[in-house]
């Protein structure tokens, strides 16, 4: 999204740093939705805050931590990485941890592989992984993979669960006129309610 | 550039469009007066101008809102904690002040839960010695209660025979709607543990009301209705008054002071066009104040001159004082029974469906006053922070990756519930609220200074919310998050003004020395100056004031017409 754009986003959303000079009109905020909408379907995300390798890590992490399974598609193919990027750039005090963290992943790598992250082995990846994927098993040396790959499991969460993908998946039915009744008797058997 | 001053005299100026100043409008306009309201935000319109039914991934952020929408990024209120070139300061303790900028300010951002103080909540003093009693009983504000249930429309029961808790008035509800899985889970376990779960009230309406529809249970309330089934300003009480064809609305209009003429009485109100940054003075044969507790206070004091060196209606020196905010903290509970739980569509209306009033009885606790419980769990849309922190979920995996973390996060996926604790502190000369003698915001207007500290009474009540909330969590067989703050940390209380129910500053009562207002929010110094927000509040309660806002609104307003047809004012 172009800095323009999301000047008008804050704008219509009438939260623009100027809002005293923001003229209130009808219908903006789905207008801008429509827009969106449309914009984002006719072209490719532009990377807004990593380099072409850090994206290409992001992304390899990403599918590791949420793989495609026989429910749903991977974490990239939910667009997760982009939202990364675009979170990432919002928001300065994650950048030093997520830079600093894929720096510190490619040098783990290199240390025990001579190779960066990406251009690992699967089975490379993952005794990297296991060693800062579970916090309370991790060794105390491996302290700051373990905070930065905790961070990334949160970003990817975030991306893939809240994607169009994930909602599905999860089988969110609201966001829609309803009639309401309660829960359905299934749930209520279940509960011993 | 000289100051615009309006020709024209109106019968009225209300200061803000929100809760207080929407109601004095209606029943004003409807009662014949000529009004001119103010509001120092934009317009706002709930039909055309709300995000109702956007998704979280239409958004870049997937909701998240930053600083400048902290509620998230499709919230319907506009404003915020850090307002860029509005500050305010903090001098003792700490504080926090969330401020509306819109058209129907804060009944935008509420959860609409509409709670009547109850007959001991107006007579605090006379029960356990502290604070003062208000120069008004329950029986005063019933009727208008009654009118504001009826007018506005409010589901709930009545629950006082049933419960045995008098002080949860009677009102005149619509049918609420049936509890979600979650809620009556809680109140199984409650019910063994004899704390009372009964339904919520809150005004969103259930059946077809005033031309308005009923809900249609999208969950999203906070983000405006777009078809007026909630209670907002905007959408239920500006409508009638703008009807009346005796409404002018000036939006972007930043209050700057009342003016007074020779006669020490209020002659208008003179404001700054934010958009042009034009001055502007509007006159008025009566001003009302309902800018929001602190605003008003603020306005007060500003309004200084050689015949008012404190500030207007401040002889007595207590306008900023005896500043409260409700009590406030929660806990969150993982419930094993919830997990694996066949999804159903929970999202009802904007607001939880039943709730835990007030069932304490001081004489056996450690602490004056109570608070409420607020209920929250189900199947929410997800969005920006899903999942977080799942490492450290009880019975989790402690983190990892892959196909086997894919399936915890669904299986987490609506097993937690929450629960929010409102109460009441106990109001102090000590927290309050004064000009800067400092700062001044962008158009040069001074600003708020703050000071406010809990006391060993809301620290022993935060004390009370932790282990009774954990308490319910284990006995519904689950997990608190996290563990119980101590005392260094105020047992989890959050700061002064977070949860934004800010009251008390420009106090009424019927000793002009200890008041600035009398028994009907008419300031004891100036007969034609009003207060109709949070701020004549002598107390707070156990119970959220927005109701209370507007019933006093109301009678102020009834008061304010009465006065005119008189000819007294």
């Amino acid at each position: 999204m172009s800095e323009l754009s999301r000047r008008r986003m804050l704008k219509v959303l009438g939260t623009a740093p100027a809002a005293a000079a923001v003229s209130f009109q009808p219908g903006t905020v789905q207008a801008y939705l429509a827009e969106r909408a449309q914009a984002a379907a006719a072209t490719p995300y532009a990377r807004r805050f990593f380099t072409e390798h850090e994206f290409a890590t992001v992304m390899v992490l990403a599918d590791m931590i949420i793989p495609r399974d026989d429910r749903s598609g991977s974490a990239t193919d939910s667009g997760a990485h982009e939202f990364i990027d675009y979170i990432v750039a919002e928001q300065p005090e994650r950048q030093t941890r997520i830079r600093g963290g894929l720096a510190w992943l490619d040098a783990e790598c290199l240390r025990r592989f001579d190779r960066r992250f990406v251009d690992c082995a699967d089975a490379e990846r993952r005794q990297v992984l296991d060693d800062i994927a579970w916090p309370a098993k991790a060794r105390p040396e491996m302290s700051h993979g373990v905070r930065f790959f905790s961070e990334m499991r949160d970003l990817v969460a975030t991306g893939f669960w809240s994607s169009r993908m994930g909602v599905e998946d999860l089988g969110y039915m609201g966001n829609r006129p309803t009639t309401w009744e309660g829960p359905p008797r299934e749930v209520l058997e279940k509960l011993g309610l | 550039m000289q100051i615009i001053r309006s020709p024209k005299v109106y019968d009225v100026c209300i200061v803000g469009s929100g809760a207080g100043g929407g109601t004095v409008a209606r029943v004003l306009t409807e009662a014949g007066a000529d009004v001119v309201m103010l509001e120092g935000g934009p317009m706002w319109d709930s039909a055309t101008d709300s995000a109702m039914f956007a998704w979280n991934y239409e958004s870049p952020t997937r909701g998240w809102g930053g600083d400048l929408k902290p509620f998230g990024v499709y919230d319907g209120c506009l404003g915020g904690w850090d307002i860029e070139g509005e500050p305010y300061t903090v001098g003792t303790g700490a504080w926090r002040w969330f401020r509306g900028r819109m058209l129907g300010g804060r009944t935008h951002h509420w959860g609409r839960i509409s709670l009547r103080f109850g007959p001991d909540d107006f007579r605090r003093k006379s029960i356990d010695g502290l604070g003062d009693d208000w120069p008004i009983s329950y029986d005063d504000l019933r009727p208008y209660y009654d009118r504001l249930d009826e007018f506005v429309g409010i589901f709930g029961t009545n629950h006082a025979r049933e419960t045995g808790l008098h002080n949860e008035p009677d009102g005149i509800f619509m049918p609420p709607p049936a509890p979600r899985a979650h809620e009556l889970l809680i109140k199984k376990a409650c019910d063994r543990m004899g704390i009372p779960v009964v339904p919520a009230r809150l005004s969103i309406l259930t059946r077809p009301h005033n031309g308005r529809p009923a809900c249609h249970y999208c969950g999203q309330c906070g983000r405006g209705c777009s078809t007026h089934s909630n209670f907002s300003s905007v959408s239920v009480m500006l409508p009638p008054a703008l009807a009346t064809g005796r409404l002018t609305i000036v939006a972007n209009a930043m209050a700057r002071e009342v003016t007074v003429g020779a006669d020490g009485l209020a002659t208008g109100v003179s404001y700054i066009d934010t958009g042009s940054l034009q001055e502007h003075q509007v006159r008025a044969r009566i001003v009302v104040l309902a800018a929001s507790c602190c605003e008003s206070a603020r306005l007060l004091l500003n309004s200084k001159s050689t015949l008012f060196p404190n500030g207007l209606a401040n002889s007595s020196g207590v306008v900023g004082r005896y500043l409260t905010d409700s009590t406030g903290l929660s806990v969150r509970g993982f419930i094993p029974a919830l997990q694996d739980l066949p999804r159903y569509n929970s999202d009802g209306t904007g607001g939880m469906h039943l709730y835990v009033p007030w069932w304490g009885d001081n004489k056996a606790l450690g602490f004056p006053r109570g608070y409420h419980i607020e209920l929250g769990g189900g199947f929410g849309m997800p969005g920006y922070g899903f999942g977080s922190g799942i490492e450290t979920y009880p019975q989790s995996q402690g983190g990892g990756y892959g196909v086997a973390l894919k399936e915890e996060y669904r299986r987490y996926y609506g097993a937690f519930v929450s629960f929010a604790g409102r109460g009441e502190q106990v109001a102090r000369e000590d927290c309050y609220c004064e000009i800067d003698p400092d700062v001044v915001d962008k158009w040069g207007i001074p600003v708020l200074r703050f000071h406010h500290t809990w006391s060993e009474h809301e620290r022993l009540q935060a004390k009370h919310m932790q282990e009774t909330f954990r308490a319910i969590i284990e006995e519904m067989g689950g997990t608190p998050i996290g563990d119980m703050p101590g005392p260094e940390q105020d047992y989890g209380l959050a700061a002064g003004g977070v949860i934004i129910h800010e009251a008390g500053a420009v106090r009424m009562g019927n000793d002009p020395k200890t008041s600035a207002l009398n028994r009907y929010c008419q300031a004891h110094d100036v007969r034609n100056l009003f207060v109709a927000d949070g701020g004549p509040f002598v107390s707070q309660a156990d119970k959220n004031l927005t109701w209370t806002i507007m019933a006093l609104a109301w009678r102020t307003a009834e008061y304010i017409a009465e006065e005119r047809r008189n000819g007294d004012l």
